[in-house]
């Protein structure tokens, strides 16, 4: 049995860690916001507006990324009852969420000048849309129980159904918007992307992830002490 | 070694620990009282044996085997009679104890025998929903009869018992210990039954640093 | 097994004995269903394309709204923890419980959506359509709409934790199920999407009786 398996060797890990991941993050996102907003090109028909991409695109690999990370947490707790996984994918959850969040407004933002609209019913952006829901879904499972285990517990089943439908809800929803949109709207995928774009996207997704992993790691010091906190007041309570 | 044992057990409620160290030794034809203050692990206990929780720490043995690693055969063979009546208040006696029968592959005649043994021909007929808790305890109690065990959990049994009941219950149990059976059964009140063990869970309880440290 | 059909059988009549529940159901998916032209108005052209969409969304509705009947009643009564201290494996039990809502639930909702059909004057070649793609779908519904109540059983706002829950997972199938008939309705083939109604039918199945167990062992580990 692992009770919070070496939890002060993790509070000392984390505390080293989390000045690099901080800086690191701080660093990558301005070199990136100054590499996408003034560096980069203008787009010949959109203008200036494109440069939303540089924070939307990472922002949606992000939101892809720590449902995925949920979805590992969740499984380590699962299979390996490690105590320390299940309050990983507590704390990465409204990072994600948040990621998805902006992933959602900047799209919009993006949507208006380009298309007239605040809303597009595009594949991927419809998608992120259903994500930000399991997200939400997610979190609340956690404040749901009276006993936050059992919370942890059933939140790590759900992420790890949820994790199996996100293939197919992407799917099916991105064949919804195809037939009913023959017209693709997002255009910039794969190998065609012009370096000059794509190294902004890169530097700004890698400061994400920085970002990501020193607020990880915060959160998660936070739960761990904050369990001991409440521990501390049982026991003196004399229960 | 044989028979029924606990080793080492702890338990968390909540986020509260209940209790540590928790050994006991079981054998045929015995049984085990468990006592101790509301709130001290009794029902916890009972589900650990019971294999419906797992414990945080310690193993529960039949037979030397550790029951988490053989389920279903720990499944077969007991009987657990909880706090809650586990009965569907839609459904009359004779239908609930005819399901539970039809789960255990017993057949009609131990329903009979069973209801007999607690009195309730007269109830047959009603839904639980119009019983009273005691009648109702009745019905659960029943169940015990209709097929045998080699293990019988039982939680607090006697509460909502008229005297009467409560003797035949207590008869139910002492056969059922002539017969090689095993019984662990949380109350408050006496248990005239030979050869009775006690537990105390506070004799269990955590110290103040055990509990903070198994928790954080 | 006896004992899956012992469950089964139990649990069907206990649905009888309380069977204004599951009307009530179908009751609130024609009500829902209905209230779409009140608010779009009466354009039959309109009404007609929209029809399947209505039909499958009215559904979701009224199978989320039901999922609170396999697991928290015996939940509450203790029976959950008698079944699991039987002979019946977990998994078995799940597809027990998941066979006994889909029996109460999407099954009438697949012979109540013909009045649907009628109201929206769906053309009458559709309708087969309409009504396989729900045999289909339905029964995922179920199967993951179960493991979703299993999950929260305990939870302090389970009644609207499970729509939460539930509907995000709902939405391949019911972009399938709608897909399907629009497919119909333009001289396309159905089929695939029937196809994929149908393998997503067979992949629910494991993961449901995977996830199910889990989510119950869970709910009873009180400790």
């Amino acid at each position: 049995m692992q009770r919070y398996a070496n939890p002060g060797r993790f509070l000392r890990l984390a505390d080293a860690i989390l000045p690099w991941a901080a800086g690191l993050a701080a660093a990558l996102i301005l070199l990136g916001l100054y590499l996408g907003l003034i560096k980069s090109p203008a787009d010949y028909q959109q203008g200036d507006s494109v440069r939303i991409m540089y924070v939307h695109v990472p922002a949606a690999w992000m939101a892809l990324f720590c449902y995925l990370t949920i979805a590992a947490a969740s499984f380590v707790a699962l299979v390996w009852r490690h105590p320390l996984a299940h309050l990983v994918a507590k704390a990465a959850s409204p990072v994600g969420a948040g990621f998805t969040f902006v992933a959602l407004v900047t799209g919009s933002l993006w949507g208006k000048p380009t298309w007239g609209t605040w809303w597009v019913w595009d594949g991927r952006l419809t998608s992120v849309l259903v994500l930000f829901f399991l997200y939400l879904g997610h979190i609340a499972l956690f404040t749901a129980f009276d006993d936050p285990r059992r919370g942890q517990k059933a939140a790590a089943i759900l992420a790890l159904v949820g994790v199996v439908n996100l293939p197919i809800i992407k799917f099916s929803v991105d064949w919804w918007s195809t037939l009913h949109q023959p017209a693709s709207v997002f255009r910039l995928d794969g190998p065609t992307i012009h370096p000059d774009l794509l190294w902004p996207l890169l530097v700004m997704g890698l400061g994400f992830m920085a970002y990501f992993l020193a607020v990880l790691l915060v959160r998660v010091k936070d739960e761990v002490l904050s369990a001991r906190l409440r521990a501390l007041a049982l026991v003196q309570a004399g229960v | 070694m044989t028979g029924f044992a606990a080793r080492d057990l702890a338990a968390l409620r909540g986020e509260r620990l209940l209790f540590r160290g928790l050994d006991f030794a079981l054998p045929a034809g015995a049984a085990l009282a468990l006592v101790g203050p509301n709130g001290s692990g009794k029902t916890t206990l009972l589900r650990l044996l019971a294999g419906l929780s797992r414990p945080l720490a310690g193993e529960v043995l039949w037979d030397g085997v550790d029951i988490a690693g053989a389920a279903e055969a720990h499944r077969a063979r007991l009987r657990y009679v909880g706090h809650l009546p586990g009965l569907k208040a839609a459904l009359t006696a004779t239908e609930s104890l005819a399901f539970e029968a039809r789960l255990l592959g017993a057949g009609a005649a131990a329903v009979t025998a069973a209801m007999t043994q607690f009195a309730l021909a007269p109830l047959a007929a009603l839904p639980l929903r119009v019983l009273s808790a005691g009648q109702r305890r009745r019905v659960a109690l029943a169940r015990l009869a209709l097929a045998p065990a080699a293990l019988w959990l039982l939680d607090e049994p006697v509460t909502s018992l008229d005297a009467a009941s409560e003797a035949r219950l207590w008869a139910l149990c002492g056969a059922h210990l002539a017969a090689g059976g095993r019984l662990v059964v949380a109350t408050h009140g006496a248990v005239p039954l030979p050869g009775l063990q006690r537990l105390d869970l506070a004799d269990f309880a955590p110290g103040q640093a055990a509990a903070v440290e198994a928790l954080s | 097994m006896k004992v899956l059909l012992a469950l089964i059988g139990r649990d069907l009549r206990l649905v009888w004995r309380q069977r204004g529940e599951p009307l009530i159901g179908v009751a609130f998916f024609l009500l829902a269903a209905l209230l779409f032209p009140f608010g779009v108005g009466p354009d039959t052209d309109l009404l007609r394309q929209i029809a399947p969409g209505i039909v499958w969304v009215a559904a979701l509705f009224a199978v989320v709204l039901s999922l609170e009947r396999p697991f928290h009643a015996d939940h509450e009564d203790g029976t959950l923890e008698q079944l699991a201290l039987t002979a019946l494996p977990l998994p078995l039990l799940v597809l027990a419980k998941a066979l006994v809502h889909w029996l109460t639930s999407g099954l009438l909702l697949v012979l109540a959506a013909p009045l649907i059909a009628v109201i929206y004057d769906l053309p009458g070649e559709l309708l087969p359509v309409l009504l396989l793609a729900l045999l289909l779908g339905t029964p995922i519904l179920s199967l993951l709409g179960i493991v979703v109540a299993a999950t929260t059983l305990g939870a302090r706002r389970g009644s609207i934790l499970i729509p939460l829950l539930a509907l995000p997972l709902f939405v391949p199938v019911l972009i399938l199920g709608v897909l399907a008939v629009e497919a119909a309705a333009s001289g396309l083939p159905a089929r695939p999407h029937l196809l994929l109604l149908a393998a997503g039918l067979l992949l629910a199945l494991p993961l449901a009786l995977l996830a199910g167990p889990a989510a119950l062992r869970q709910a009873l580990d009180e400790g």
